[in-house]
């Protein structure tokens, strides 16, 4: 394992700008896939097949005037934003999405940074993302944002127990808390999806709980909140908060890929390739969940987070712990 | 099935999944707008249109009825006497100014119900958008022409709707 600095930047950079990219076509894929399953066309009007509708939305973001309200705390409602969508570019730093490549010298991992605590510095991440929704609303110094924040914090912490629940009975078959080895562990024996079914089942409602989309969505209930934490929020300040959004389900479904599905092991084709064709594959999931499913009740929200969830989820855990030392 | 979580229905979960995947497959009912107009009623009110008599004197005589009816007041009419040099309309007096401030207009069609000499009706045109609002100020000129441009209009065939009263006795 020798990889200098430089080649680490260049991941770094690629990596960031791909994720970015790919925030940039989710919103388009989602816009088209929902209207498809509305019957309609779905945005077709911006360059071909309305392909150039996300760069429209860019520059329309950014050219928009960034108010604040005037009671507004300035500089935690500034940095909330950036916080939310910096945490989110980083976590997805871990994900691996290819094997060791063997370059002159060098050898390059296929992944930004290889630690072996990927997954706790993924979920810590995560956590400190949701400082960012919280602060955010509480410093918009409007009622809509902090019911939003309030119950942001209800629901991220409620699900992220169950979250963080389901993936133990991965890591404990894996024996590891490296993405990478987890990884590989399942391309030398079987995908985790198979044995740990109950994990996966618990891992995407938890995940899409935690990602604030529907059918978890209260945070933002359009409905009931305006537009719930970000309500004060516009133009390119609005834009990091979806940027954060799209980005963190874009890790989810990489994390799911990586945990259940093999990472990027898969026959013939190229390792990245097979990670971004499974990535595309869950994040259609959870697109087409959001077309299917109605927004949950709060009290809803709450009841099948602490008494279905949670206890599936941790005797999911326990019984996988026990089977993998009888065995 | 003494106690359900409320609201959580597996099975009925998974046919609304297979519900909303079969949509994709099927071909949206959109009707792309600008591409596709969609045929207006027979009797849609849209843009007005004043008309001549065939030997090309304008049916409108400026007696003003029109403007009287019109709850929005959206039309101003300045009549002037007809001479034998310069005869414009059949009657006795003509609209030498005859102005529709369609920024005002609501399209109810009094006008037309108020003209004795059917000069005034409603046509298929709709798309009124301009830039400015002087702009949406349609002379007489602009309501004798033509309009630009040709609205679809469905066939009267299709729909159970007689030609109106005030269309065809006078």
């Amino acid at each position: 394992m020798n990889e200098p600095w430089w080649i680490d930047v260049i991941k770094a950079l690629l990596i960031a700008n791909v994720v970015l990219l790919a925030f940039a076509y989710a919103t388009l894929l989602e816009r088209k896939l929902l209207g498809r399953m509305h019957l309609r066309y779905g945005p077709n009007r911006v360059g071909p097949f309305g392909l150039l509708q996300p760069i429209a939305d860019l520059v329309k973001l950014i050219r928009k005037e960034s108010f604040a309200p005037t009671a507004a705390v300035d500089v935690l409602f500034i940095a909330a934003p950036a916080l939310a969508a910096f945490t989110a570019l980083a976590a997805f730093a871990v994900i691996p999405f290819g094997g060791v490549w063997h370059w002159g010298p060098y050898d390059v991992t296929g992944n930004v940074l290889d630690v072996p605590i990927a997954l706790v510095l993924l979920f810590s991440l995560g956590a400190v993302g949701v400082y960012a929704f919280l602060v955010g609303g509480w410093a918009s110094e409007s009622k809509y944002s902090l019911l939003g924040s309030m119950r942001t914090a209800a629901q991220l912490v409620s699900y992220e127990v169950s979250l963080a629940l389901s993936v133990l009975g991965v890591v404990i078959m894996g024996q590891s808390l490296s993405l990478t080895e987890i990884a590989v562990k399942q391309q030398e024996t079987i995908w985790f999806a198979g044995p740990q079914l109950v994990g996966l089942l618990v891992f995407l409602i938890a995940g899409t709980a935690e990602t604030n989309r529907a059918p978890f969505d209260l945070p933002e209930a359009d409905t009931e909140l305006v537009s719930g934490y970000s309500t004060e929020y516009g133009g390119m300040r609005w834009g990091l908060f979806a940027q954060a959004e799209y980005i963190n389900m874009i890790t989810l479904s990489g994390l799911c890929v990586t945990l259940f599905f093999g990472g990027w092991g898969g026959p013939g084709l190229p390792g990245p390739i097979w990670f971004l064709l499974k990535l595309f594959a869950v994040i259609f999931f959870f697109m087409w969940m959001k077309a299917t499913l109605p927004r949950l009740r709060y009290d809803q929200l709450m009841k099948f987070g602490w008494k279905v969830l949670l206890p599936v989820a941790t005797v999911n855990a326990v019984v996988t712990a026990v089977l993998v030392v009888a065995l | 099935m003494s106690h359900h979580y409320s609201g959580v229905q597996p099975l009925g979960t998974l046919k609304g999944f297979a519900v909303t995947f079969r949509q994709v497959f099927k071909k949206p009912i959109t009707q792309q707008y600008p591409e596709y107009k969609r045929p207006v009623y027979p009797r849609f009110r849209g843009r007005h249109r004043l008309w001549r008599h065939e030997n090309g004197l304008e049916k409108c005589v400026g007696c003003s009825l029109c403007a009287a009816a019109c709850p929005a007041d959206c039309i101003r009419v300045v009549p002037a006497e007809n001479t034998p040099d310069n005869r414009v309309s059949p009657g006795e007096r003509y609209a030498r100014i005859y102005e529709i401030n369609l920024s005002r207009c609501i399209f109810c069609g009094y006008c037309e119900l108020a003209c004795p000499f059917d000069a005034i009706t409603l046509e298929a045109e709709y798309e009124l958008s301009e830039y400015s609002r002087d702009d949406l100020i349609y002379t007489k000129d602009m309501l004798l022409a033509p309009p630009v441009k040709r609205m679809p209009v469905a066939d009267r065939e299709l729909y159970d709707t007689p030609e109106p009263v005030w269309k065809t006795e006078s």
